[in-house]
């Protein structure tokens, strides 16, 4: 059985469902759907930059020219390229909140809330 | 000959975060075959149709992105001239002479980096090793393709796009020196007098490379590779579903050289395009116009908008 953790946005409070065994970016597009500022899914880009701010993760590796050493010392890392190893809280940086803010507040005004698509059914 | 001095882009030399992966996606998922490697850790592949030793060459490196491109040139007497010429321009900096075998079965290079940024390169000789098509001997009695294909299967690496800011430093590197011509533009401005996208040909094809103004220094946007037909774009865009490839956007058809593509990234986020069909271009052919509000159908023909990655994702 592969374990599932709760990943927490605190950009907009939304949370979801990740399996250790698929990245944090992945698991996002998947529970979130739309709006999600996705690039290259790969390390490459740097569109989903985000600050690690509780959890444990394991890390593939990612493009040094968009995410320092620095940077990922204090634990700012690319969503598609982490693994979650206990529930976590990311907070969303760069282009990435403007992108998760400005989605929320389209959902707000819409028919679908940003409350029932993000809150999957969290497996036994 | 009539197609003279700059005859093809002949070799991309891309940077990967992890080699095992990204050899896994070249081979099994675009489907090139691998040829050499050498002492630093280099992996050489082709194409299957491409007759000369190498095409691509994987770079295992911090930063993802291109360290450069080659262009094949016609004889080392050409390559010696237009070394020559290049230098007379002073639009490049850092040029150099690559010793011969510093690429195996390849001569010496002439490697210059280009006003946009990009490092760039010519070379007369590489080893011909063939398509493995033919039956009695290499190209005696040939079958249409070779046995064995894998993944999409592209016949050969085809042209790069690249992103850069003096665009029209290196527009004239292209055009005035390099000899290439501009089959398709992209203008903008309120007098529609800034170019900001040149699609150039040194070729019979629609473009051998691309260039597009934005204001990064040496940026890659994507290596592109060529297919036979629009079905086979297709195909190739179910094998890149099956085997979970991130997909950037397609298939569907550029505005801009008619090809008919999907993009695609590699593991390390470089983006891949598989392509068919396009014109033929000659020298004497009409320039064709697009203008900056006309971009979307430009790029994408059936959507007609840039998806938001068209511009801000690169390497």
């Amino acid at each position: 059985m592969v374990a599932q953790f709760e990943i927490a946005i605190q950009n907009t409070g939304e949370s979801f469902c990740c399996r250790e065994d698929e990245h944090v970016l992945g698991a996002m597009e998947r529970a979130l759907c739309k709006g999600i500022p996705v690039g290259c899914r790969n390390g490459g880009c740097g569109a989903c930059k985000v600050q690690v701010t509780q959890g444990r993760y394991v890390k593939r590796k990612m493009n040094r020219a968009v995410l320092s050493l620095e940077e990922e010392a204090r634990g700012v890392a690319l969503a598609c390229k982490i693994y979650p190893q206990s529930d976590m809280k990311v907070k969303a940086i760069g282009a990435m909140a403007e992108a998760m803010v400005a989605r929320k507040t389209s959902f707000v005004s819409g028919s679908t809330t940003a409350a029932q698509i993000s809150r999957p059914d969290k497996e036994a | 000959m009539a197609l003279t001095g700059v005859l093809r882009p002949g070799h991309v030399v891309i940077r990967v975060l992890e080699m095992g992966p990204a050899l896994k996606h070249y081979t099994q998922v675009l489907g090139l075959t691998e040829v050499a490697r050498d002492g630093k850790g280099r992996v050489f592949l082709k194409a299957w149709d491409e007759h000369d030793h190498h095409s691509v060459v994987l770079r295992e490196a911090d930063e993802a992105g291109m360290d450069y491109m080659g262009w094949k040139v016609d004889s080392p007497a050409t390559l010696k001239k237009l070394a020559a010429d290049i230098e007379k321009s002073k639009l490049c900096t850092d040029l150099q002479w690559i010793p011969a075998g510093e690429h195996p079965e390849t001569g010496e290079r002439f490697r210059f980096t280009i006003p946009t940024g990009h490092l760039m390169e010519l070379y007369a000789e590489k080893k011909v090793v063939g398509n493995n098509c033919g039956n009695d001997g290499p190209d005696i009695n040939p079958d249409p393709w070779p046995e064995g294909l894998k993944g999409c299967a592209p016949s050969r690496f085809d042209h790069c796009l690249l992103y850069g800011d003096d665009f029209d430093g290196t527009l004239k590197l292209f055009t005035e020196v390099l000899g290439f011509g501009i089959a398709e533009q992209v203008m903008a401005g309120p007098d529609k007098k800034l170019m900001i996208g040149a699609f150039l040909s040194c070729s019979n094809k629609a473009h051998d490379v691309a260039f597009i103004r934005q204001p990064v220094k040496g940026k890659f946007h994507h290596a592109s590779f060529a297919l036979g037909s629009w079905e086979q774009v297709l195909r190739a865009a179910d094998i890149l579903s099956r085997t979970r490839t991130s997909i950037d956007i397609g298939p569907t058809r550029h505005g801009i050289t008619r090809g008919e593509t999907v993009y695609f990234f590699d593991p390390s986020g470089n983006r891949n395009e598989v392509f068919a069909g396009g014109y033929i271009y000659y020298p004497d052919k009409p320039r064709i116009t697009w203008y900056d509000e006309t971009l979307g159908p430009g790029i994408f023909y059936h959507d007609r908008k840039l998806n938001e990655r068209f511009l801000s994702v690169f390497t």
